[in-house]
């Protein structure tokens, strides 16, 4: 068969791109054939139909709607998908409204107004109301709650309808505070009139409406005909599959059983990036493997050891080794590039030279110490630990690397030995990050760190409106936990994720969350 | 007589529903604590407690479910408070199909397979069924799983690598769609039920009557299909059964690599999770097919050879 005919052949819709590029390959014209869909697929934009699949590493049988029980990407892309939330982390990381056409910040971060978006309705008709915003936050509140977003709403003390405003009053002020409603947990839900939301109902806003939720095997969707977006939503129906092994993961992109997958096997990335019908993206997102130190303990307690165990690390080769180099190496603090405030300090290397002095200096030569690490913590936690080892090795310090279970990592080892491998999914403002696992008496303070200047900037920034002052004060909050913090900052992970070239999306790919933000079934579209 | 194995069916349930309920308190964390994971705050981890009523003592809760058992109500999955008999309905119903397709190659392959090479032994033939079947047992599930992928799926693209089939799926379309696990259950199973075949006939063409059928002068397969097969049955309808059982309680990985919404995947996650309701339900699912199908052999084996009731 000769090119041209081909070409006819697909330009008229009788042979799919599949066929199209694998004929084009018998033929040898892979290279004609790649600049005709290309320039197609650029003309084309956003195109709506279609029935897009996509498969993800997540997704247990556990799961249900309840947004209260959402844990995983499966239930987090689902509960972006079928939901609205009062803003929304847009693709550059900045915060726009969603349900929420604006809003406004006063006495000192304390009091929160954000105007409804008039005129959105919820997938069983209703029109979304402010009643709807205080309902759908009351259910993470109170005693009884069980929801991971309850700390984030614990500073507030009273929310009130005004007209079609809703104002959030907070015992202390928190200039983020309209970041945190964008997080996943906290979709706005049809109030059921009694002061309550239902909550497994799966009925929500967004621009898709749940029409099938297996637990750990699938969810469908369907795009919502009145969804207010206009520019959004482009597939006509969709799908999210729970494929855990990565093996059949891959497969199932490879033969075509679904449009897109995250989590790719890094082993075996480049192989698929051979494949002229499919796309690997990498996105240097929040997530980032660490170390946690507990500084209540001996001989974590003194800030030199803390330092030589930092620079007994060599992160250029755990990023190599572990990360396969889909990541950066980390910097000791918790803060990505990709967040606001990030500032860029410079990049700690491995030095066992000064951290065999700094040993010295505080009389602890030749020191011996426990990390225990499971595969739970991160992939390739245990080997990270060896590698550890070897590096620390060079200064003189001997690290035990004990294998924990993974069964039960995080209720019997982070937290409670002395060191161990943790992973972190990162949060989207750097107060956040602090106030979730580094603030003194956090919850998740996993270092148990308690750095009197470090919390007093917190409390400050975390108040201050002037965007300038709060970076200075941010950039001197890194250098603290850098330096002092017991959190060894290893690397930070990529997102990597693959998608037949059938798809398209507007660049870039957001950084907050795996998948485009987890709203990768909103945003995408089927080139055609 | 099948009476009294029925009581002593049901007596071994309850000793396994007491000993994976122990078993399942005795891991470290508890449904509250694997659900938060990295999340949980000791309040939030309380409130769920409280909710769940896992503040109770193991003997109390035990003895609820226990009571609901009885009644034939398995309660609720603690996990997303969605009744377990409707979360296990459908998946049983798949782990089912599976089995049963699978079953239905394997067993006649496995028969026919094991007559020939004891019609045939010694031959090349003979020698070819053993090298095959003894291959394909040895690897682990998951290898044999992943071949067949890329040759049938990947390569040639004949049968699609995900098996997920819904309630809708139309009866056509699913026989192509599991075709693969069944393929992969097929090769992991027959070995075992082909061996078993033919060293049963071949222990009986050593006997007397089987040589003074010969010298009546009565043709080979005639020996082998209407001498020596009725008297092989007992030892060949019990390696049946295991493998039944083995194909509706132990096929989790291909579970996993075909991505097949089976009863194993529930188990495993509930485990994991310490759903523990969830899992007591499986188990006692799991439990009732080994004993039903063990007692069906036994059953089966008297039927073709009555002197089995007898023993000397």
């Amino acid at each position: 068969m000769q090119f041209k005919q081909l070409e006819r052949l697909y330009a008229s819709g009788r042979i799919s791109r599949r066929e199209f590029l694998r004929a084009a390959m018998a033929i040898g014209a892979v290279g004609a054939a790649s600049g005709m869909l290309s320039s197609a697929a650029l003309a084309a934009g956003p195109r709506s139909g279609g029935h897009f699949k996509v498969g993800l590493a997540h997704g247990s049988t556990t799961d249900s709607l309840d947004p209260t029980n959402w844990e995983n990407d499966f239930t987090s892309m689902l509960g972006y998908t079928f939901n609205n939330y009062l803003t929304e982390v847009d693709k550059q990381g900045n915060l726009v409204g969603e349900l929420a056409e604006s809003w406004e910040g006063s006495d000192g971060a304390k009091k929160w107004v954000f105007k409804l978006r008039k005129g959105v309705t919820f997938h069983n008709g209703k029109t979304v109301t402010p009643q709807d915003v205080i309902d759908s936050m009351t259910m993470h509140r109170g005693e009884d709650s069980k929801s991971p977003a309850k700390p984030l709403l614990a500073p507030v003390t009273e929310i009130r309808a005004d007209g079609d405003h809703v104002v959030f009053l907070m015992e202390t002020g928190n200039a983020d505070f309209p970041y945190l409603l964008s997080d996943y947990h906290i979709p706005i839900m049809p109030s059921n009139g009694n002061g309550d939301v239902d909550r497994t109902a799966g009925i929500g806003a967004g621009g898709y409406i749940v029409k099938e939720f297996e637990p750990g095997v699938r969810a469908v969707l369907e795009r919502n005909p009145d969804y207010w977006k206009t520019d959004r939503a482009h597939f006509d129906s969709a799908e999210i599959l729970s494929v855990i092994d990565v093996a059949a993961r891959t497969n199932a992109l490879t033969t075509g059983e679904v449009h897109a997958i995250d989590r790719c096997d890094l082993k075996t990335v480049h192989l698929l990036k051979r494949d002229p019908s499919l796309n690997v993206t990498q996105v240097t997102g929040f997530r980032h493997y660490t170390f946690p130190m507990r500084t209540d303990i001996a001989p974590f307690d003194n800030p030199d050891v803390r330092m030589a165990l930092k620079l007994a690390l060599n992160r250029e080769e755990l990023v190599q080794k572990i990360l396969r180099g889909y990541g950066i190496p980390g910097n000791d603090t918790p803060i990505a590039p990709a967040t606001s405030f990030y500032a860029d300090l410079e990049q700690r290397t491995y030095d066992p030279e000064r951290a065999r002095a700094l040993l010295k200096k505080a009389g602890m030569e030749g020191l011996t110490v426990d990390l225990s690490a499971a595969d739970a913590a991160f992939p390739g936690a245990v080997d990270a630990a060896v590698l550890y080892k070897e590096h620390a090795a060079a200064a003189g310090i001997d690290i035990n690397v004990v294998r924990e279970p993974n069964d039960g990592y995080w209720s019997s080892v982070w937290m409670n030995k002395p060191w161990c491998a943790c992973y972190w999914s990162g949060r989207p403002t750097a107060d956040w990050m602090f106030s979730t696992a580094y603030a003194a008496g956090a919850d998740w303070n996993d270092t148990f760190w308690d750095n009197e200047r470090f919390n007093e900037l917190l409390t400050d920034a975390r108040v201050e409106l002037d965007p300038a002052r709060r970076a200075e004060m941010y950039a001197e909050m890194q250098r603290i936990v850098r330096d002092d913090g017991g959190t060894v900052v290893g690397m930070f992970s990529d997102y990597v994720s693959a998608h037949s070239n059938e798809v398209s999306y507007e660049p870039p790919i957001a950084a907050n969350w795996p998948n485009d933000g987890q709203r990768m079934i909103e945003r995408w579209w089927f080139t055609g | 007589m099948v009476l009294q194995r029925l009581g002593l069916g049901l007596l071994t349930l309850f000793a396994i529903s007491v000993v994976i309920f122990s078993a399942i308190e005795l891991l470290p964390g508890d449904l509250a604590q694997e659900i938060l994971g990295q999340s949980a705050t000791p309040e939030t981890v309380a409130a769920f407690r409280r909710e769940l009523g896992l503040d109770r003592p193991p003997v109390t809760r035990y003895l609820e479910w226990l009571g609901g058992v009885l009644q034939g109500d398995f309660g609720r999955s603690l996990a997303n408070g969605r009744e377990i008999a409707e979360l296990i309905g459908g998946r049983l119903a798949n782990t089912l199909i599976l089995a049963t397709y699978a079953a239905l190659i394997a067993v006649p392959v496995a028969l026919v397979l094991g007559l020939l090479a004891a019609l045939y032994r010694n031959t090349w033939f003979d020698r070819l069924v053993n090298m095959v079947t003894l291959t394909s047992i040895s690897f682990p599930e998951f290898f044999v799983a992943y071949i067949l992928i890329v040759w049938l799926s990947v390569n040639l693209g004949m049968f699609p690598s995900l098996a997920t089939i819904r309630p809708e799926t139309g009866f056509g379309e699913l026989l192509h769609r599991a075709f693969l696990p069944a393929l992969t259950l097929t090769l992991v199973v027959v070995a075992h039920m082909m061996r078993m075949t033919r060293a049963a006939i071949i222990n009986l063409l050593a006997s007397p009557y089987i040589e003074m059928a010969r010298l009546k002068g009565i043709p080979q397969h005639r020996v082998i299909l209407h001498h020596a097969l009725p008297n092989a049955w007992a030892p060949i309808i019990n390696v049946v059964a295991l493998n039944l059982a083995y194909l509706i309680t132990g096929v989790v990985v291909v579970e996993v690599v075909f991505v097949y919404p089976g009863l194993g995947q529930l188990m495993v996650d509930s485990v994991s999770k310490r759903d523990i309701l969830v899992v007591q339900a499986c188990c006692l699912i799991f439990a009732t097919v080994y004993i039903g199908l063990n007692l069906l052999a036994d059953v089966l084996s008297i039927a073709t050879n009555p002197r089995l009731l007898r023993p000397r």
